[in-house]
């Protein structure tokens, strides 16, 4: 299989073939010969991309950069700059959004080959804005299907043989956690949207929400009938400006089908949507904080149990799943338990979305079959370490996941593996850090967003994260000691037995990998040595910053 | 509760007749507070005192609830704001892609510390946690736009834009 490590699509369609498309692919092409890039970049004529007033126009992948009007002499600057020299020129890029552009079709390109598309068959492929190509590509299909003939035990049934688990973190098994809600007797019971994508590192759920917002409104009628909830809810970041105006245009447009509403396919079953807007706050991703903030208050997490399942919103029974766990249901209900079940590995079957995020040549959003190697990641769909330097560490799932060590990126990616080795597949972020980081200063980087974080409502959280962003700046510093350390290390796990929410419980996992993976680099910065040279002594901080 | 005046806000009869009506919007549904009080920050950039006031009594809430969540949530400010709200994320993918010297550029080009507003009241600058463009990391927005990619020297065509 041939790599190419960019690809270049050029706009075909008919106002672009006028505008001269032609002549800058071929501008393209030669130039990319000339510059001896014709084994590593591939130039593709693609149809319409859209914005046809701003033709013509070129997608540089992996990056999705946009650019509009080119003309020749563009398109060679485009090859030398952004081609040769991996910097986009930004004077040329389109200033809109084009939703086409964040992924490729699989069939097209080779980059995608490693991946199956299962969540993301439509993004890229079609117009998030109609619902009549979603609908074309079979588009509440699965709904109508389970709503006219199946009974909402039996969606139950199929959610719990697919294996499907929450793809949010905590991969909780979905059907399970339906079964509850289904069971549980109440006038009114709610669907919830975990739109509120902070882990950082994590833009899958935003590129979900944007490439294909039908997806997840259909998951969520399907997930409505199988428990008997005719109110859903979609809890989106406020600065997901993009992605909530998507999903309200959708939802919109499910409504005027009568796809959202009342008796929807004649069943008798009625359900709608409203999109709720939080205002910036990571624990709201944790579901009793979502449901407090989407009551209006602060976004304080909740003493568990009760679980949302049989008391959530209003202390009504409530189902709260993340954007990408819904998103697997409609394809679920379509194909079948044993179809879903034939990708991933036994215990966690089926895809998982990451975001490939750091020091890797092609960063961005890929979907791969459940228990691919983190080296298949990083070297076949991320195209490797760039400028020449080497793997030292991947932080798997987020702020909150753990961080492996070369020695196990041979490991497969699911549930159990991951975990065996301390780390998570959490949210599926992936960040690749090279061997010119200093481990202290990625650790006090972490460290410094769980205490920006840190709600504040408990203690061992507030104060904990507080003294562990102080001591790991002492041993930035050199200043630390082995006893500060020690106590760190034992904050860390009183915070993991006594924090009231995920939040203040995982610091261990990050802190703890880092602890057993890179012992030798942190015990030399006690003794004044940083070998990557990235840590001052203490007062040469503020000189070097300046 | 002694409420402190806020100086800054000229929080005259017509100012609070406007967020009155802003906040009438979500009368009778108290769970709306969020997005009331989104609606109403857009007026000024930031959250006056006076204005949670008329927010707490149209939606029958009380003041110190209203308080605490608007204290709470990062993109809502208690206290007054540039006319462009930058945030910049220094969570690590932008760490490790370079996202210090953006910022220190950031700050010492708009000659203020983290959180605070230029003197021509054009820019505040906050800190966020993640923004969700890694993939284009070192990050930043400037009210509804995202800038990725960022090396320091293209900050000074982007502030450009804002007047």
């Amino acid at each position: 299989m041939e790599f190419y490590r960019s690809h270049v699509l050029v706009c075909g369609g008919s106002p672009c073939v006028a505008a001269g498309c032609r002549a800058v692919r071929d501008e393209i092409e030669r130039s990319v010969r000339e510059q001896g890039l014709d084994r590593e970049v591939r130039i593709i004529e693609t149809g319409c991309l859209g914005p046809c007033d701003t033709g013509p126009i070129v997608v540089v992948y992996p990056e999705g950069t946009v650019y509009s009007h080119v003309t020749t002499g563009a398109a060679r600057e485009i090859v030398s700059e952004h081609l040769v020299k991996g910097r986009p020129v930004k004077r040329l890029q389109y200033a809109g959004e084009l939703p086409a552009v964040s992924t490729a079709d699989e069939k097209r390109t080779d980059y995608f080959q490693i991946q199956k598309r299962i969540v993301l068959d439509n993004v890229g492929i079609i117009d998030p804005e109609s619902i009549e190509e979603y609908i074309a590509r079979d588009g509440y299909l699965a709904a109508g299907t389970a709503l006219t003939g199946l009974r909402p035990e039996d969606v139950i049934d199929t959610i719990k043989r697919s294996g499907l688990r929450g793809r949010g973190g905590a991969a909780f098994p979905t059907g399970v956690k339906l079964s509850y809600t289904a069971r549980a007797e109440a006038d009114q019971k709610y669907i919830i949207c975990n739109a509120d994508e902070g882990e950082p590192g994590t833009f899958k759920d935003r590129l979900i929400l944007e490439g294909d917002p039908h997806k997840v409104i259909e998951g969520m009628v399907i997930m409505g009938y199988a428990v008997g909830a005719t109110r859903g809810y979609i809890y989106i970041r406020g600065e997901y400006y993009v992605s909530i105006d998507r999903i309200e245009r959708a939802i919109n447009q499910a409504r005027w089908l009568g796809l959202l509403g009342t008796n929807l396919f004649g069943s008798g079953f009625d359900f709608d949507i409203e999109v709720k807007k939080g205002a910036g706050a990571y624990v709201c991703g944790e579901e009793t904080a979502l449901i407090e903030s989407m009551e209006g208050k602060r976004g304080e997490p909740r003493q568990k149990p009760p679980y949302p399942g049989t008391s959530g919103l209003w202390g009504k029974p409530t189902v709260v799943n993340n954007v990408e766990t819904i998103a697997n249901i409609p394809p679920i209900i379509l194909h079948g338990a044993d179809w879903y079940r034939s990708f991933g590995t036994s215990t966690s079957p089926g895809t998982k979305v990451f975001t490939l995020t750091g020091n890797v040549n092609n960063k961005g959003l890929i979907e791969v079959p459940m228990g691919i190697t983190l080296r298949e990641v990083i070297y076949g769909v991320g195209g490797g370490i760039p400028g020449g330097r080497s793997f030292k560490l991947a932080q798997t799932g987020g702020t909150a996941g753990g961080c492996v060590a070369e020695a196990h990126l041979d490991i497969p990616m699911d549930y159990e593996n991951m975990q065996s080795a301390g780390s998570a597949l959490g949210s599926g972020a992936l960040l690749i850090i090279d061997d010119s980081h200093c481990i202290v200063d990625v650790a006090c980087s972490l460290l410094h967003f769980f205490e920006h974080e840190s709600c504040g409502q408990c203690t061992p959280c507030r104060e904990g994260t507080a003294r562990l962003v102080q001591i790991f700046g002492k041993l930035r510093e050199f200043r630390a000691s082995q006893a500060e350390l020690d106590l760190a290390m034992e904050l860390a796990r009183v915070m993991q037995g006594s924090s009231l929410c995920a939040l203040g419980q995982s610091v261990i996992v990050p802190l703890g990998t880092i602890m057993e993976h890179f012992q030798g680099e942190i015990q030399a910065h006690l003794h004044g040595c940083c070998s990557a040279g990235k840590c001052p002594p203490s007062g040469a901080a503020s000189a070097s910053a300046s | 509760m002694t409420v402190v005046p806020d100086a800054a806000c000229h929080c005259d009869d017509s100012f609070l007749s406007q967020v009155e009506s802003v906040a009438s919007t979500y009368r009778g549904k108290p769970e709306d507070l969020v997005l009331a009080l989104h609606d109403v920050q857009a007026l000024r950039n930031y959250l006056p005192r006076e204005a949670l006031r008329v927010v707490a009594r149209v939606l029958d809430i009380p003041e110190s609830r209203v308080y605490g969540v608007a204290t709470f949530y990062s993109m809502f400010s208690t206290t007054p704001r540039g006319r462009h709200i930058i945030r910049i994320c220094e969570s690590a993918p932008c760490h490790v892609m370079g996202a210090s010297e953006v910022i220190d550029s950031l700050l010492d080009q708009l000659g203020v510390e983290m959180g605070g507003t230029t003197a021509d009241g054009r820019f505040t600058v906050e800190a966020t946690s993640c923004l969700g463009v890694c993939g284009v990391a070192p990050a930043l927005m400037i009210d509804d736009e995202v800038y990725g990619n960022l090396v320091p020297g293209d900050l000074l065509e982007i502030l450009k834009r804002y007047k």
